[in-house]
């Protein structure tokens, strides 16, 4: 414990001294939110000077290890990091589908040359990363993935389509499931490749959400010549590695819908105001707190699933509970929020930049439950791999 | 402390797990009723819980108990939920032991709390006037009179009040009805002159006594903490009930919950097993995610207690009110996905669903936890 100690000691300076005072206000816009890549474009000096001392120190993959980019921080330090961070309200400085679901399959499944290769930009925000896994005819049965990879003798040659490929249009690389061999049954023959997406034949076009935002491409594969080296794991066994990665965004989608926000009874109480010290609309109050005791009976949740983990008792498949229940209550909180401002939240566009945000948030909130496998999918996966119920 | 079991928890909740299987299961609970028992609960199964270190969980053990805690305490309420077993751990091991901790004179502990830990002397909780629990609406008087005071008023729902020793009687010595200042806790001996009880059996074959009191002498030792400054007192026993009941309400919610699935496994319709069909499998598995939601506020709430969390009040509604919430949940659908046979008395599977109710009306329901929850939190 006293190294833990003096290992804050030691963060807590260093981050007084490197994290640029810019980066410690709070995200207004999306451009404050780093993501990297060869395009990358700074909001200023600070951002970029923020993401290459973490980068530098490994501190954006702090449970890494060091010779792939990481920290090489324990579990325990990690979370004195984090806890730094936030005592300074410093911002993340690097997001990055890189981090958060390649990363952990790249150092399960990757070989040597891969990780040395891949896992060290993804830890500098140097290669920005893309997720090709849906296409138009297989969304929740995604193992009915279409995309081909024929095998010709030193590369694959890929084509087909994928759909729903968060910021395609912005990444540098895409790690896509693609079919190698269309006789075998359907979970059997898909592979997990690795590619460049300014490869000659890929092209993208984005999809223009009901929030008015295009997060999401259409991504398109003619005749995409990929080099064998970039096929991660083995030919055929590309569904494992999916559903391995799918548990890691399951997770992510859950946990990052909860932290660090203002609570809906924050919010409530300064915009409705108090009358006798409860809220002035007795009605809404109800909702607010049934949602309060919910979110919290969630937020313990998350916290006892990682004491068990670092006490050794794995609850199991947990991740479809967190990503569902921390999903259905996100969109519940996005839509208190609404009937909290009434007639204001209706707003799409005035004379300030922000006014609308509320209503584009409530939008896209409706997706967490649909994205990273729907509600229903994760309700299934329970009943069948948990509960065990028959015929699931 | 971090929100596993330790060791010694994990001891705890396997050897009450085992006890109550054992010793007190439903089938116990179905022939008390069925005999229309006097006591409503098993003594001798009193005497081996006190044994085995139940009833005197939170008695600290200079005064003779195992002092394991509410956490431990929570564990074993939790057997109870499971097996349904009547018992007046609630209304001693909790309320009567965590009154004297709290508020009791050295004298009064030591003269009570080896009784407790021995399972020798019970405790009753007299405070519920109002129909809705509502703690601080306290109508019954406690007026100056020699040594001591006077006793005047009735109390409506008063746990194992019929079978209690002692009661802890909330009175008024100042103030108005709903002022939680001028409330006095006492120590009344349940055979004093002027006490009259009256049994009531609940849906779920526990009991609550409606006591009357006229004109009943108490001296003046027998007042528990300060004259006027009950309601502190108070609110420590029904926080610790709370937490307890949440843990309870969470063994009725998973073995009830265990049990349907059981059952959507067997049961046959359309030439398939019912727990095949989509429609019952959604709401099996959000009811799963559901209980482990109850089971981490509820486990909080424990540590808080423990920890002597300056915000244990606030984790013991939260606890109270999802617990109390899942528990209404995983009742209902036990008994639905069991469709007719669910309504039979002879099934088990109702009696989960009553208790459940008469579980979350005790002590405050969700919504009155969740008024007081938000009025701690300031709106």
């Amino acid at each position: 414990m006293a190294d833990l100690e003096q290992f804050r000691a030691e963060t807590r300076a260093w981050l007084e001294a490197n994290c640029p005072a810019e980066m410690r206000l709070p995200i207004a816009r999306d451009a404050d939110v780093c993501w990297g890549g060869r395009g990358v474009q700074f909001t200023g000096e600070a951002q970029k000077t923020w993401l290459e001392r973490m980068g530098a120190k490994g501190w954006t993959v702090p449970e890494w290890p060091k010779a792939y980019g990481g920290g090489g921080l324990t579990k325990d330090e990690a979370k004195v990091l984090g806890s730094e961070m936030r005592r300074i309200k410093a911002r993340s400085p690097l997001s990055s589908f890189g981090i958060w679901m390649l990363g952990p399959a790249l150092l399960k499944y990757g070989n040597e040359e891969q990780k040395l290769e891949h896992l060290p930009k993804i830890a500098r925000g140097e290669i920005r990363w893309c997720q090709g896994y849906s296409e138009p005819g297989a969304g929740s049965d995604l193992a009915s993935l279409r995309t081909s990879a024929e095998d010709k003798g030193d590369h694959y040659l890929v084509n087909g389509q994928k759909v729903w490929t968060s910021y395609a249009d912005k990444a540098d690389w895409i790690f896509c499931l693609v079919r190698t061999d269309p006789a075998a049954a359907k979970h059997l023959g898909i592979s997990f490749l690795l590619f460049d997406m300014a490869s000659p034949g890929v092209s993208t076009s984005p999809i223009k959400l009901i929030s008015g935002a295009s997060p999401f491409c259409q991504t398109f594969f003619d005749d995409v010549k990929v080099p064998k080296n970039n096929l991660m794991g083995e030919a055929g066994k590309g569904w494992d590695i999916a559903k391995y990665l799918l548990t890691h965004e399951r997770e992510m989608i859950g946990d990052t819908e909860m932290g660090g926000r203002d609570s809906v009874s924050d919010i409530a109480r300064k915009t409705l105001g108090l009358e006798n010290a409860i809220l002035s609309d007795t009605g809404l109050r109800t909702d607010v707190v049934r949602h309060e005791i919910n979110a919290w009976a969630f937020a313990l949740t998350m916290e006892r699933v990682k004491d068990e983990a670092k006490a050794g008792q794995g609850v199991g498949a947990l991740s479809s509970m967190l990503k569902y229940f921390g999903t259905e209550l996100n969109k519940d909180r996005q839509q208190l929020l609404m009937s909290i401002a009434g007639s204001d939240g209706l707003t799409w566009a005035g004379k300030t930049e922000g006014e609308g945000d509320l209503a584009r948030g409530w939008l896209r909130s409706r997706a967490n439950s649909i994205e990273g496998g729907t509600s229903e999918i994760n309700l299934n996966i329970i009943a069948k791999r948990v509960l065990e119920l028959p015929g699931a | 402390m971090a929100l596993v079991l330790t060791d010694d928890q994990k001891m705890i909740r396997d050897s009450a797990d085992g006890f109550f299987k054992t010793e007190a299961p439903v089938a116990q609970h179905r022939k008390l009723r069925d005999d229309h028992d006097a006591t409503g609960f098993d003594r001798g199964t009193w005497a081996k819980m006190a044994e085995m270190g139940f009833a005197g969980v939170l008695v600290p053990e200079e005064h003779g108990g195992a002092g394991f805690g509410h956490v431990a305490a929570g564990l074993i309420m939790e057997a109870i939920g499971r097996n349904l077993s009547a018992a007046p751990m609630l209304s001693t091991a909790v309320l009567g032991t965590t009154a004297l901790v709290t508020g009791g004179t050295p004298e009064q502990q030591a003269k009570y709390l080896p009784l407790i830990a021995e399972g020798k002397r019970l405790f009753a909780l007299a405070a519920d006037e109002a129909s809705r629990h509502s703690p601080a609406q306290v109508a019954t008087t406690a007026t100056p009179s020699g040594n001591g005071f006077k006793l005047n008023g009735t109390k409506g729902f008063v746990l194992d009040g019929h079978v209690a020793d002692t009661l802890i009687v909330a009175a008024r010595t100042a103030g108005e009805t709903s002022d939680k200042d001028g409330i006095t806790l006492f120590l009344v001996d349940a055979k004093s002159a002027g006490i009259s009880t009256e049994r009531r059996s609940l849906i779920d074959s526990r009991n609550a006594a409606r006591v009357t009191f006229e004109d009943v002498q108490v001296d003046g030792a027998d007042v528990l903490g300060e004259v006027g400054g009950g309601f502190a007192i108070l609110e420590k026993m029904l926080d610790a009930g709370r937490a307890c009941l949440a843990a309870e309400m969470l063994g009725v919610s998973s073995e009830s919950f265990t049990r349907t699935i059981d059952y959507l496994k067997q049961r046959e319709q359309f030439g398939q097993k019912i727990g095949s069909f989509q429609a019952l499998q959604h709401r099996a598995a959000h009811l799963f995610c559901e209980v482990e939601l109850a089971r981490s506020a509820t486990l909080r709430s424990l540590v808080a207690l423990d920890e002597k969390d300056e915000r244990a009040s606030l984790f013991a509604s939260l606890a109270k009110a999802k617990s109390g919430e899942v528990a209404k949940l995983a009742t209902n659908e036990g008994v639905q996905m069991h469709g007719g046979i669910g309504m039979t008395d002879d099934f088990d599977i109702g009696f989960y669903m009553k208790r459940a109710r008469a579980a979350q009306e005790t002590f405050g329901d969700v919504a009155f936890q969740g008024d007081r929850l938000a009025r701690m939190m300031g709106y």
